[in-house]
């Protein structure tokens, strides 16, 4: 079943396909401007720099993962080529002799498109330059993440605005990409219990959850279990992604079998697919879908109706 | 010892009076004075009869079962000729068995004054392999090509003085230790006994003669046997007699070893050639004849002793007893018993069902144990949460990965187990997690699939594999080749092993090697047991004549199969410090081991428990967990005071333990049986001493008192069947096996036997009601329990125990729920008084907790209410309907007395607590939260009824308003731009979307108002580049005064979040107006206006915006228009009036300003 929300459409080429809102030249540029960087985005349970806010932490892929996924690999096989202090120390230089000629070019954007690095990522070894050589001491991660989600923060108004810029041209990485994967998973959560309602399913939320004092709480918990191809289902996460190998691993360790170790076998809801291969785990109690399943057996041994 | 035998022999005594002689003693013999005058000189040598008796057994039939090479049988080169065997050192049993091998030979066995424990210190004791069995594969035929099995389980040799046979040859066959575990453990006591090895015997044994092997195809044939051709039948007929009486009498340490010896006579292929020599009636007495001279006298002799064994026979399971009915020798040589095995067979109904046991669940997670409030610290919470996980991640790896050939427990996981125990060292979690390894222990292993149940060979029901379907075939393959394998290891006699899921918990418990979680695991493993053990197991009601036994049956096999697995690991981790290969090598090491361990107290009082169980008539739940609880002992543990008690009292019981006495009064016959069974099973673990057996004397009147029973206790009610003892002693399905291989010899077939799985239900053990009451009512209650059936006490204790827990979860859902919310609303006008008055939160909330708390001594009265309520109700419906009215009455009371008893205790001894604890989770809740957001959430889904939600998504916005913003910023190309049109539509979409909420949640609502800020900030500057008919130009003055009023409006209306307005006034985007030519400031004003009349910013913070940004570092001449702007600001009157105009704050040329100045 097709979720009757409009799936978003790709972050990376949104401006192109919206004709007539945001016109952008499709063919006349050269050498093409330093817009748009096309890396791929970062799953947020993966990395440790992700730049969400707090309570943003699992935000969900885009859905164009599948399509990105080979520059999305780039930026993390070259993640540590990036942070080698010659390389940081590189970029900085060539910073600030950038913004000495001209502080108001896209010095910062250039660069990261130059050496094909995520700008919101540039600006972060950038920022986190400058603080270390303010301060001499190098500064929290905190602190960088609350600069990066608002640069006005930022003591330099030049490096603030080419901040800015790199975090408002970035479409796969930064505070606001993560805000809008954010929102991406809220809405399918929020479909999902609407669904759930909808087929008298009683359930618990994970607010209820947590405020129980559970560790871990997948999106739903079901009260009373159910049966989807002969498997038995405790819970239901909902995952507004694509579930891609990576992506998938990263889940089963960090969510999927947290919740098997306590609450049981469970459904996974991929809503804009996942590889077939991974849903090798059902007989482990972990089962796979791309949308919710119409052929659920409750207790009663009823099939329950759409 | 010889000389009763030939006493015997030569009808000097008869085989009744032998056997009563053995029993009783002397005084036995009263009877026949002249037979028992000839036995009395031998008095002292009485208990050494029938080890000498079992070995001479073995010694006899070395020619008949080990069959093959004409290589005499006690060549000593076997050993060497196979040094290894299968190695499955963890694998296979624990360690401390795998590493056992004999001691030295021992010297010629001492003087009968000796103690015996002296002898065993000198290492006597020799672990006889066990023949290789006929449920190997395919495997077992090529080790057996090379390999020399014994025939047998363990054999009893006579050394010394009395042994018939040379002594020297005694090579121990040390290949197959590991595999075949000692079997027999008889003293090297006066008469010198020790284990039989026949270590050289040629390398088919009559089971594997089953097995196809090219190179001995010609052995393979069984010869016929012919009962018209048995040698010498009055002796045989004498001795398998005696032989009879010693196992009906319990004189031999284990019961189905002895079958499995006698089956094997009965089922001998070939027969090596016996020296002529020894035909010939020799000088040396009648025992110097050969007793088993051709295949006709074994299966003679079997088939009379099988006769005798009818009773137990008939209770085997129905497909040993199909093997029975159908062997053709048995048929030939005593047709009546053919005949009443046929009948046993057909009357039988002890069928094993094929069934998959359900795939490994986890422990549940419970917010009563588990959560927050369970620990002492976030971080000791958050510790074991991490290290859940871990348990399971390590779960699953093995799972995967441990029958993968070269995986190792320790080399994949043991750093990883390792470092959880040291996490939950520090965090003082292990309590927590010991509770999540034995549930999860009991939940993977209490069935005998996860224990490694019982194969028994049966192929597949077909309707099984069809009913599984295809795709499950696969799984039941693999299943049970997993389960089949490591069980080719058992034989008649295997050592405790940790079989499927519970070797993962022993390698664990290995790995970990932590003290702390040894000793609290020895500490839960401990109380669980004593809570099942103590378990009040239904009883057997007249008035429940009705109800199927099978429930009955279903609950002990239940409580039964947990109390052994959690005995087992407590026996592992209880002996495993003092473990070694070898016992202590002298007298003195032992006995200072013995002086220093005598004083330390059991970690569990297992005497107390069996004295206890003996004495209440349960002996069939409490023994078969003590026996696998004691299967693990050290080789010092037995000879502790406290443990040699333990194991004479085994010991008597055993053989108290007649099978042939069978009454309503005593023992069910399976009871029985299963503690023979596993008794026997224990008298030949290695460690267990040698001498326990045969020279402890056995006092049966001792247990009189509790084998004769006036009370109807669990022994006497059915509760064993065949499924359940062969789950506990699945060694005697090596009959089963046995008897196959026969019949698969003769077909051609090689045996493949695949295992039942049978899992057991899984009942419900509810905890027992405390019993708090006391005082006379108390006494009266009990009083009145006295005589109304058991049902209505279990039910009145359980009503009692739910509805007071429930009690207290209904005051906490209630009653204090809505002091929380009156200490949430009191906080709330005391944090507006207390913003002026500037105190700290802290204070005002204890302050509110002490003015709160006192209301908590109503909650007594409203759960005494909630119980009397509830109380009747849930009596009234578990209640047959005939109880009557007074009856019935009176066990409300009870329940609703001792519900209120138990509510009321807790509710008064924690609900300040409680309620302290609830209104500070809601204050630092709400204090977080701070107002707003929490309205935020609170609406979250508040849009009207009507609302179709069809708003367009947050993400969407968030994503369209970036766009825009990447546009204002920058790069961009000088065609791109954004028309005025679509940034209208933007903002109305943006209103539709805050005023559904259907899909907003509180991130997404901060990041619009951000974003809509920032959006602001970029028309204020006119930094929008707008797509007109010609191409990119500037939004005119009146489009961008519009889109303000809305955003202005949105920020005042729609939006429920606090939105960052003073981003407005911030360097960065105040700065944008500096690189505008010319400088625009009527827009930033017009703002401003607008923030003000809607209340959204006051004067005063925005005259402090205005302020700070004088600070910033700004081009001289911004500096100074930036400064005209906070004047004209400022100076405009408080209320609406008239304005300046915004041309007036337009730049004029500079000079012009200069001039009018």
């Amino acid at each position: 079943m097709v979720p009757p929300i409009s799936i978003p459409r790709p972050v990376a080429f949104r401006a192109a396909s919206a004709p007539g809102v945001i016109s952008l030249p499709s063919d006349s540029r050269s050498p093409p401007p330093p817009s748009r960087a096309k890396h791929d985005i970062d799953q947020g349970p993966v990395r440790g720099d992700s730049s969400v806010p707090r309570g943003c932490a699992t935000y969900q892929a885009e859905p164009e993962e599948a399509e990105t996924e080979v520059p999305q690999k780039h930026i993390k096989r070259t993640h540590a080529k990036h942070h080698t202090a010659e390389a940081i120390e590189t970029y900085y230089q060539r910073y600030l002799s950038g913004v000495v000629k001209d502080g108001t070019a896209p010095v910062l954007l250039e660069l990261a498109n130059e050496v094909d690095y995520a700008p919101s990522l540039m600006a972060r070894i950038i920022l986190e330059r400058f603080l270390q050589e303010q301060e001499e001491s190098p500064p929290s991660k905190s602190v960088i993440n609350s600069m990066l989600r608002d640069p006005s923060q930022i003591p330099d108004g030049v490096l603030a605005n080419q901040v800015y810029q790199c975090i408002v041209n970035d479409c796969c990485y930064g505070p606001l990409v993560g805000c809008i994967k954010h929102a991406i998973g809220h809405e399918h959560e929020v479909l999902l219990r609407d669904l759930l309602l909808e087929r008298n399913l009683s359930f618990l939320d994970e607010d209820q959850l947590r405020a129980k004092g559970y560790d871990k709480t997948p999106d739903f918990i079901l009260e009373v279990p159910v049966a989807l191809e002969g498997h038995i289902i405790h819970w239901i996460e909902s995952k507004a992604s694509f579930g891609d190998e990576c992506s998938h691993q990263a889940y089963l360790h960090d969510q999927f079998w947290s919740y098997w170790n306590r609450f049981g076998p469970g459904l996974v809801i991929y809503w804009y697919g996942f590889i077939e291969e991974l849903d090798c785990n059902r007989e482990r109690g972990i089962l796979l879908k791309d949308c919710f399943p119409t052929d659920l057996v409750t207790l009663g041994q009823s099939i329950v109706q759409p | 010892m010889a000389a009763v035998l030939e006493a015997l022999l030569r009808e000097e005594v008869t085989a009744e009076v032998a056997v009563r002689w053995l029993v009783c003693g002397a005084q036995g013999a009263e009877d026949a004075p002249e037979e028992a005058a000839a036995l009395a000189p031998l008095e002292p040598l009485r208990k050494e009869f029938v080890p000498f008796l079992l070995n001479f057994l073995r010694e006899q039939s070395t020619c008949a079962l080990p069959q093959g090479p004409p290589t005499p049988a006690k060549a000593p080169r076997a050993s060497a000729e196979r040094p290894g065997g299968p190695s499955t050192a963890r694998g296979s049993g624990r360690g401390v068995r795998s590493q056992l091998f004999p001691a030295p030979a021992e010297p010629p066995a001492a003087s009968l004054g000796e103690p015996p424990l002296a002898r065993r210190g000198g290492g006597g004791r020799r672990r006889g392999p066990v023949r290789e069995r006929g449920g190997r594969g395919a495997g077992g035929s090529e080790e057996g090509e090379i390999g020399d099995s014994p025939p047998w389980g363990g054999g009893w040799r006579p050394r010394g003085s009395n042994s018939p046979s040379p002594s020297p040859a005694e090579p121990l066959n040390l290949s197959n230790l590991e595999e075949f575990p000692p079997v027999g453990s008889v003293p090297p006591g006066p008469a010198g006994f020790k284990l039989l090895h026949h270590s050289p015997t040629p390398a088919s044994s009559a089971l594997e003669s089953g097995l196809p092997a090219p190179s001995r195809t010609g052995s393979l044939t069984p010869e016929p046997a012919d009962p018209g051709k048995v040698s010498c039948q009055p002796r045989l007929e004498l001795v398998a007699i005696v032989y009879s009486s010693c196992i009906a009498e319990n004189l031999v340490p284990s019961l189905f070893l002895e079958l499995f010896f006698v089956l094997q006579l009965l089922t001998v292929r070939r027969m090596i050639h016996v020296e002529k020599d020894d035909l010939e009636p020799s000088l040396g007495g009648p025992l110097k004849r050969p007793l088993f001279q051709n295949i006709h006298d074994c299966v003679f002799f079997a088939v009379l002793v099988l006769e005798h064994q009818f009773q137990v026979l008939s209770r085997l399971d129905k497909g040993t007893l199909k093997l029975l009915a159908e062997n053709e020798r048995l048929l030939c040589f005593s047709p009546t018993l053919q005949g009443r095995l046929r009948k046993a067979y057909e009357r039988s109904t002890a069928k094993v069902s094929l069934l998959l046991s359900p795939p490994a669940q986890a422990v549940s997670f419970q917010p009563e144990t588990d959560n927050r409030a369970n620990f002492s610290s976030d971080r000791a919470f958050h510790t074991f949460k991490k290290q859940r996980d871990v348990f399971y991640e390590v779960l699953r790896e093995w799972e995967d990965r441990h029958e993968e050939p070269g995986w190792d427990f320790e080399k994949g996981l043991g750093n990883r187990i390792r470092s959880m125990m040291s996490q939950l060292s520090t965090a003082s979690s292990h309590s927590h997690f010991v509770r999540l390894f034995q549930k999860q222990l009991l939940q993977m292993c209490q069935s005998p699939s996860g224990a490694g149940g019982m194969a028994l060979g049966e192929a597949p029901d077909p309707d099984v594999l069809s009913m599984l379907g295809a795709d499950k075939l696969g799984r039941l393959r693999r299943l049970q080749e997993r389960l089949v394998a490591p069980q080719s290891g058992s034989g008649p006699c295997p050592p405790p092993t940790f079989p499927g899921w519970q070797g993962f918990f022993r390698d664990f418990i290995l790995s970990a090697s932590s003290f702390q979680f040894n000793q609290h695991l020895m500490d839960s493993l401990s109380l669980k047991i004593r809570e099942l053990n103590d378990l009040p197991l239904p009883q057997h009601e007249p008035s429940d004549e009705d109800v199927d036994r099978q429930d009955e049956r279903r609950q002990f096999a239940s409580v039964l199969l947990s109390l052994r697995l959690l005995a087992k690991f407590l026996g592992f981790v209880v002996f495993l410090p003092y473990q070694s290969p070898e016992p202590p090598p002298t007298r003195e090491l032992q006995d200072s081991a013995l002086a220093l361990r005598n004083q330390v107290p059991p970690v569990l009082d297992v005497l107390t428990l069996l004295q206890q169980g003996l004495q209440n008539h349960q002996a069939v739940l409490t023994v078969p967990w003590l026996v696998e609880f004691l299967s693990f002992v050290d080789h010092v543990a037995p000879l502790l005071d406290y443990y040699h008690s333990v194991f004479s009292l085994l010991l008597q019981l055993y053989r108290s333990l007649i099978l042939s006495e069978e009454s309503e009064r005593r023992m069910c016959f399976l009871n029985k049986l299963l503690l023979l069974a596993v008794l026997g099973w224990l008298f030949q673990i290695p460690t267990v001493p040698e001498d326990l057996f045969f020279l402890a004397e056995g006092r049966p009147d001792a247990l009189e008192g509790a084998t004769v029973s006036l009370v109807q206790g669990l022994d006497t009610m059915p509760v064993v069947d065949q499924q359940l003892l062969y789950t506990c002693c699945p060694f005697i399905g090596e009959l089963r096996k046995l008897l196959a291989s026969w019949v698969s010899g003769s077909s051609g077939r090689s045996g493949g036997f695949v295992r039942k799985i049978t899992p057991t239900s899984t009942t419900a053990l509810g905890p027992q009601a405390p019993k708090t009451s006391q005082g006379l009512q108390a006494e009266l209650a009990q009083a009145f329990f006295h005589n109304q059936p058991p049902s209505l006490r279990r039910t009145v204790e359980f009503v009692a125990e739910r509805i007071g827990s429930n009690c207290v979860k209904h005051i906490k859902a209630t009653f204090v729920a809505d002091l929380v919310r009156q200490a949430e609303s009191r906080l709330q006008e005391q944090l507006g008084e207390q913003q002026e008055e500037g105190g700290a939160p802290a204070q005002l909330l204890e302050a509110l907790c002490d003015q709160i708390c006192p209301e908590g001594t109503q909650a007594l009265a409203q759960g005494r209410e909630f119980c009397r309520k509830k109380g009747p109700e849930a009596v009234r419906v578990l209640l047959p309907e005939e109880t009557s009215p007074a009856v019935l009455r009176s066990a409300e009371d009870i329940a609703v007395g001792l519900a209120m008893e138990k509510a009321c205790a807790w509710l008064s001894a924690n609900i300040t607590a409680l309620i302290r604890r609830e209104v500070k989770a809601a204050v630092s809740r709400t204090l977080r939260a701070q107002g707003p957001d929490v309205a935020a959430q609170g609406e979250r889904r508040g849009c009207s009824r009507a609302c179709e939600h069809h708003a367009p998504l947050p993400s969407h916005l968030i994503s369209e308003i970036k766009d825009v913003l990447a546009l204002a910023v920058g790069p961009r190309d000088p065609e791109e731009g954004v028309a005025p049109e679509h940034l209208e539509t933007l903002l109305q979409q943006l209103r539709e979307t805050l005023q559904c909420r259907q899909f907003l949640c509180l991130i997404s609502e901060q990041q619009l108002a951000k974003c809509s800020v920032e959006l602001a900030s970029f028309l204020v500057a006119d930094q929008v580049p707008t797509l007109g008919p010609p191409g990119p130009q500037r939004l005119e003055r009146g489009e961008a005064r519009g889109l303000l009023q809305t955003l202005l409006s949105l920020w005042h209306e729609d939006f429920q979040v606090p939105v960052p307005l003073q981003l407005l006034l911030s360097p960065r985007n105040v700065g944008l107006l500096a690189d505008t030519r010319p400088r625009e400031w009527d827009l930033l004003l017009f703002l401003l206006r607008g923030l003000v009349d809607r209340g959204l910013m006051g004067r005063v913070e925005i005259e402090t915006c205005l302020k700070s940004l004088h600070q910033a570092p700004w081009p001289e001449d911004f500096s100074e228009e930036l400064a005209t702007l906070s004047c004209l600001f400022l100076a405009e009157p408080q209320v609406p009036g008239p304005r300046l105009r915004a041309c007036e704050l337009m730049r004029p040329p500079r000079g012009t300003v200069l001039a009018q100045s």
